[in-house]
């Protein structure tokens, strides 16, 4: 029996048995609990990296639970996609959870064990290859997340994450209804074994599935935030303390993660009658949610909202992506889904960096003040002409660039890989698959994919000229406070430098998503008599 | 027995719709109850509606679902009320601490301003 064969449920298991170890730790001993924490963290990275590199050599990793054989108990799948997004999942709860430590886990109680079964829920979602479990995890992440989104208290978080919660708690029912009307109809909950036996359905009960794979795909874009189902998100994302919030990126992508691998697995080419099912609804639907978030993106008054309508527009593109059902754009998703998480995490964790030395409310102030185009009362700064000397201080130097850098990110502007993965996403869509003129709607998604870039770069710069100039008071910022976002800034620029592997890796992820045959053959091969798992 | 089932969960669904439409936190979480009491005997409705065929293999037959009912969906079931039961609670928790915080039932934390 070989060890490493185990590694697939570690990111699983790990959080799980931290966060149940952290409650037998006396409240008060949070510094125990917080190196607990990030003791389990640091493992599942690590064990999150070797399974990317063990993902990379193109064979599946199928993990059989109790080594039943794959379609009558629950199995986790590692390939290249599951393998990605469980490595941004352990990167970026490193990140949150190093930034808690500097305050915000004291604003309440449990917060770390409650961010462990968070961790556990999304790696699990991203693992498991069956619909129900699927399901399970969903809620682990979801109950876990309802106790973060409230974490400091305060009326606004109540507000906000009682919004959150019943939006989420219905989202959840319309689940369990689509599950459960795909199992009427396949009699299977195992996703490769669905993959093989959709086709197979008979005519008269195509309308079911549909239905049942309609209820699904609402339960996935309300998590994914798609536009008209997102009004609850920018308020519940930023009212949520900013480590939560960083980690709240990674739970839309978790809804587009899931419609990419169902959608391509049970509707993708050559699954007969039913083949890009749902396609344009995502498609239309991810366009509006650009639009959406550009508008929420200029409209916003404050630094948080604003960052919270980021994730909009990244959602929107990455769900419009996924209805184009092409294999060359779905590459450039990805990249776009792995960049735009980076920087939306690190915009998150640094904005409160920023607003701690403002004045309360100066930021809405600014906002009116320019909107009402009223002249600034206080002009002192025309006459003290030694301003101009003034040498910036350390700290706000590094909050400045920092700023820059997630601006550059999520506008997708050269140098950074945001531009890069922009690039990609475009030359697939603008690639007419052979030889066809492009559609109208490829156009339109193209020129969105652009504009949403330029909406994000007037908000950003209007936020950081109020958030960085207006006053010089330099608040008072922890290394371990800023270095979190710094290394989230870094690993974007290192994703610049080593594009070709990254994209080389993503494409190769693509094509596996858009040919499950690979993925049903290997899920579904008997298991060896004998044979550990 | 499907008409009977299917116009209870439908009744369920329909209450539990209007309810979680109403703008009292409490109306809301009732209304979350009857949509999961809903949803629990529609998942049970997906394996098929018979009366006394057990849940189990009888000994020496051939497992087929024409000789005995599906397991399947309730143990699904169990999954679904355990997870439910444990989110309605959160969800009261939420419930009494934004009572407590707003001085409101309003499910905005205040009440609408009368025109």
């Amino acid at each position: 029996m070989n060890w490493s064969s185990h590694l697939v449920i570690a990111p699983i298991v790990v959080p799980l048995l931290a966060g149940a170890a952290m409650l037998f730790v006396d409240e008060r001993r949070r510094h125990l609990r917080g190196f607990i924490g990030i003791v389990a963290i640091v493992a599942v990275l690590i064990a999150s990296l070797e399974l990317l590199s063990e993902a990379e050599d193109a064979t599946l990793h199928v993990y059989r639970l109790g080594d039943w054989p794959a379609p009558f108990a629950i199995v986790l799948v590692l390939d290249r996609l599951s393998a990605l997004m469980v490595v941004l999942s352990g990167v970026l709860a490193l990140a949150s959870l190093v930034y808690a430590l500097a305050r915000w886990h004291r604003a309440g109680v449990n917060y770390h064990p409650l961010f462990q079964f968070l961790i556990m829920g999304v790696n699990g979602a991203f693992l498991t290859g069956d619909l129900f479990n699927l399901f399970v995890f969903f809620e682990v992440m979801l109950a876990a997340s309802y106790g973060l989104v409230l974490h400091g208290a305060g009326i606004t978080r109540i507000k906000a994450g009682m919004h959150y919660i019943v939006v989420n708690l219905t989202a959840s029912f319309l689940f369990l209804l689509g599950v459960s009307l795909v199992y009427a109809v396949t009699g299977t909950l195992n996703m490769a074994d669905l993959a093989v036996r959709v086709p197979q359905v008979a005519p008269g009960d195509r309308m079911l599935l549909e239905a049942g794979a309609a209820l699904l795909g609402i339960a996935f874009i309300i998590k994914a935030g798609m536009w008209p189902l997102s009004l609850w998100l920018p308020a519940a994302y930023a009212a949520a303390v900013p480590p939560v919030a960083a980690m709240f990126a990674i739970l839309t992508k978790v809804g587009v993660y899931v419609i990419l691998r169902i959608s391509l697995l049970l509707f993708g080419d050559g699954t007969g009658a039913s083949a890009g099912f749902g396609a344009d609804w995502l498609l239309y639907g991810g366009m509006a949610t650009i639009v959406f978030g550009m508008l929420g993106v200029l409209a916003a008054q404050d630094t948080a909202r604003l960052a919270a309508f980021a994730v909009l527009i990244s959602s929107g593109t990455l769900l419009a992506a996924a209805g184009t059902s092409r294999v060359e754009v779905t590459a450039g998703a990805l990249f776009y889904l792995v960049s735009s998480t980076l920087a939306v995490s690190a915009l998150f964790l640094l904005i409160e960096l920023v607003e701690r030395g403002r004045e309360y409310g100066a930021h809405i102030l600014a906002v009116t003040r320019e909107a009402l185009m009223a002249p600034d009362l206080d002009e002192e700064g025309i006459e003290d002409e030694g301003e101009v000397g003034i040498p910036v201080p350390a700290t706000m130097a590094m909050l400045g660039i920092s700023f820059l850098g997630c601006a550059v990110l999520l506008a997708g502007l050269p140098p950074l890989s945001g531009f890069v993965a922009k690039f990609a996403l475009l030359s697939g869509l603008l690639e007419p698959a052979g030889g066809a003129g492009l559609s109208g709607t490829a156009w339109a998604f193209a020129a969105l994919v652009i504009l949403s870039g330029l909406a994000l770069i007037i908000a950003m710069v209007r936020e950081g000229i109020h958030a960085l100039w207006d006053d010089r008071r330099v608040p008072r910022v922890r290394i371990i406070e800023m270095a979190p976002v710094a290394a989230l800034l870094l690993l974007c620029v290192m994703l610049t430098v080593r594009a070709g592997p990254v994209m080389n890796y993503l494409e190769a992820a693509a094509q596996a998503l858009h040919e499950p045959g690979k993925y049903v053959g290997n899920v579904l091969v008997p298991a060896r008599p004998g044979a550990m798992p | 027995m499907e008409l009977v089932l299917a116009i209870g969960i439908g009744a369920l669904i329909g209450s539990g719709v209007w309810l979680l439409l109403r703008p009292r936190t409490f109306q809301v979480i009732i209304g979350l109850s009857l949509i999961s009491y809903a949803v629990n005997l529609f998942i049970f409705g997906t394996g098929r509606l018979r009366a006394g065929v057990p849940p189990i293999l009888e000994p020496g037959t051939a497992g087929h679902l024409a000789s005995h009912a599906d397991p399947l969906p309730q143990a699904l079931i169990l999954t679904a009320i355990v997870i439910g039961f444990a989110t309605t609670a959160l969800f009261l928790v939420v419930l009494l601490a934004a009572r407590g915080l707003t001085g409101s039932d309003h499910v905005d934390g205040q009440e609408r301003e009368p025109r």
